[in-house]
């Protein structure tokens, strides 16, 4: 309480809040997360500045009108957008109200870059310390009731489940353990020793990427708000073509994303750095 | 047929090479006891053929790329500037400015070249003749499918293949599904009866459309009919065969997998185009209803418009159950037997050149050539039915003597548009 306290009075904590995306119907809410530190690993203390994020995994709801985008809205028409799929990337699993899957972190920096010129408000995706420190949102230990909370192979009839149909964790989150794996900012790579404040490990090329929370094909050890995966060139195997698509996992129809919004907005050569993360080609 | 003198020298010395290896795929052999190259020949470097031929230098880890065709410079400069991006096989892409080749006779440049094997992934009118010239010339091949766009090409295609197999030649065909464990256990299930018997097949290939061709106005002042229909290939009937021939036909693959490859009796068929065809002549959307010996149906539906519903995916009906691929990552059992698929999926693609390759080395030839042509018949032979609203039978549809592919393109020349067609009026050819 005290330490809540102290960090009130630092930064003031903006509430939670929902956002309509401008000129739809289709809308997401954002949570508040303080400042705060937490264990990430044994000798590794972090600290976080505040942020929001998104309560739930962005949906094919929100993803496709980024994915599907008619050119015509100025504002918007400079960010790339993903080439046009051939085939239904949903694979049958369901669209309304369904996490968006088969990404690549790309196709990810790129929505956020897009929803950012949309909204007005900067949003990128997670690192993996603000993604862990979300998941554990002020707890140290995973929920004992798992399936309370997550969808994965034993609960999910081999296939995602609709955002938010479990329980959120304490900081009303949803889903942040399975349903799909979640895209962060990070390179993947071991931790630096001691303590650190905001890390942030930016990728140098495509693979690999830290991948967190575990998927509706997991096995319940692998949803963990510590375990991490690393992305692999496999995970687009079913591409034919060379180059392989700079937009599309194909084979990875468990992996999605959701996106934050920073306290402390960057300065416009930040913001190109966070949407340009060395995965704008696929290299092997 | 000018290396005919050489050729054969070296398939000896390919035959020496795999004496040494035991068993197991190239990709193991371990150290330098083999040092025997394969050089490798593309023709048509686009996406497809650069995918190719990275699995092709992936499979073995002395073959090379030593040639390239192409109808355009600009095309094999990026398909070799991705190739060298791949680290572990880059040192291997060995194409020289001479061993590129443009223009419409870069096949058999590149058959001349002295490879050993060619991979031929141009559009697929004329893939026939590539076929052909590469088995004539005794090349071992990797064939994309589909295998042609006409009858009179998938019976070429049969004569090549009956060829390569009397010389001992192996002849991968580009239908990857066969090669993808999780369908061949799929397969394996429905064959040992896990639905009971299959009494329909219904396969769907709804998608986007595929490289839609740019309005007619903005072809540039200058530019030849031939090489317009060729830069838009997707476009016209001659090159593509039609999106139920070009997509769809992994599709009519599947289930003529799982009708064991025999031939259906006849079959009837809806298709048309709703949006504008910018002077191409394809269809948007067929539906085909074939029947078997048995009475099995199968029914292959496409659809390459956007804003619909997409999906792609297969339900095999059966007494006993029914058996769905597509519907969600892995396919299912549902009936009498509950099954679904849960191991590691491979690469199909990487597969197939795995294989052709071994077989290269073994000089154990793999030829899944007929099955290439059938599949690619099978198709075909809906699109007839279509086409002219007639039923259309297997033996009318093999031995048709419609010809699509002129006999002599020329890159400058002109070469007008059929109309589209139009069921009721036009005729089996």
């Amino acid at each position: 309480m005290a330490l809540g306290a102290v960090l009130l009075a630092q930064t003031p904590r903006p509430g939670s809040y929902k956002v309509t995306i401008p000129n739809t119907t289709v809308s997401f809410e954002m949570v508040s997360i303080p400042a705060g530190e937490f264990q990430m690993a044994p000798g590794r203390k972090v600290r976080l500045d505040a942020f929001w994020m998104m309560a739930h995994e962005v949906t094919w709801d929100e993803y496709r009108l980024f994915m599907f985008a008619t050119p015509g809205d100025k504002s918007v028409d400079a960010v790339s957008h993903p080439t046009r799929p051939y085939v239904e990337m949903s694979f049958g699993m369901g669209i309304e109200g369904f996490p968006a899957i088969s990404m690549t972190q790309h196709a990810a920096n790129k929505y956020a870059e897009w929803l950012s010129v949309k909204t007005g408000q900067f949003y990128r995706l997670p690192t993996e310390a603000e993604w862990e420190y979300a998941c554990r949102a002020g707890t140290t230990d995973d929920p004992s009731e798992l399936g309370d909370y997550a969808w994965y192979a034993a609960n999910s009839g081999g296939k995602y489940q609709k955002v938010a149909t479990k329980k959120p964790n304490p900081w009303g989150l949803f889903d942040m353990l399975g349903n799909v794996m979640e895209w962060t900012l990070d390179g993947y790579a071991p931790y630096q020793p001691g303590n650190e404040t905001n890390p942030w490990v930016k990728g140098t090329g495509p693979y690999p990427h830290a991948v967190r929370g575990g998927s509706w094909n997991d096995a319940a050890d692998k949803l963990t708000c510590a375990a991490r995966v690393p992305s692999d060139p496999s995970w687009k195997q079913q591409d034919p073509q060379l180059p392989k698509s700079i937009w599309y996992m194909t084979d990875a129809q468990w992996l999605g994303f959701r996106l934050v919004r920073p306290s402390k907005v960057p300065t416009d050569a930040e913001k190109r750095r966070y949407w340009n993360n060395g995965v704008e080609h696929d290299e092997q | 047929m000018k290396n005919e003198g050489t050729t054969p020298e070296r398939r000896t010395f390919l035959k020496t090479a795999g004496a040494a290896v035991a068993a197991g795929f190239p990709g193991i052999i371990s150290a330098q006891t083999v040092t025997n190259a394969i050089r490798v020949g593309m023709v048509g470097c686009g996406g497809r053929g650069s995918g190719a031929a990275s699995q092709a230098l992936a499979a073995d880890d002395y073959a090379e790329l030593t040639a390239a065709g192409d109808i355009d410079q600009g095309q094999i400069d990026q398909c070799l500037s991705s190739l060298k991006r791949i680290s572990k096989t880059a040192g291997r892409v060995k194409v020289e400015a001479d061993s590129q080749y443009v223009g419409l006779d870069a096949f058999q440049k590149v058959i001349d070249s002295k490879v050993d094997v060619v991979i031929l992934a141009t559009p697929p009118g004329f893939r026939p003749q590539h076929l052909a010239a590469a088995i004539g010339a005794g090349k071992h091949v990797f064939c994309e499918k589909p295998a042609g766009t006409d009858a009179p090409g998938v019976r070429s295609v049969l004569a090549s293949t009956a060829l390569a197999e009397q010389k001992n030649l192996s002849l991968m065909s580009g239908f990857c599904w066969r090669y993808n464990n999780m369908i061949q256990d799929t397969v394996q299930q429905v064959d040992s009866g896990a639905i009971g018997r299959v009494v329909a097949y219904y396969a769907t290939y709804y998608t986007s459309p595929v490289k839609p061709i740019p309005p007619a106005s903005t072809r540039p002042a200058g530019m030849s009919d031939v090489e317009w229909q060729i830069r838009n290939w997707y476009n016209f009937v001659w090159l593509c065969g039609d999106s139920l021939v070009e997509q769809a036909v992994h599709s009519a693959d599947k289930i003529a997998w799982v009708m064991h490859d025999e031939p259906p009796v006849s079959c009837v068929a809806v298709g048309g185009r709703t949006i504008p065809a910018e002077g191409g002549n394809i269809y948007d959307h067929f539906e085909v209803n074939y029947i078997y010996p048995n009475g099995v149906r199968a029914f292959l539906a496409n659809r390459q418009i956007v804003n619909c519903y997409n999906e792609n995916s297969d339900y095999i009906l059966g007494t006993d159950g029914t058996c769905t691929i597509g519907r969600g990552p892995q396919p299912r059992i549902e009936g009498k037997t509950n099954w679904t698929f849960s191991g590691q999926q491979y690469n199909m693609y990487q597969r197939e050149h795995d294989v052709l390759f071994a077989a290269i080395r073994k000089n154990t030839p793999v030829n899944n050539g007929k099955r290439l042509a059938t599949s690619t018949m099978l198709a075909i032979m809906g699109r007839m039915a279509a086409y002219t609203g007639q039923q259309v039978t297997w033996d009318q549809a093999l031995n048709s003597q419609e010809k699509l592919v002129p006999d002599h393109v020329d890159w400058k020349g002109s070469l007008p548009v059929p109309p589209r067609a139009e069921p009721g009026v036009t005729k089996l050819g």
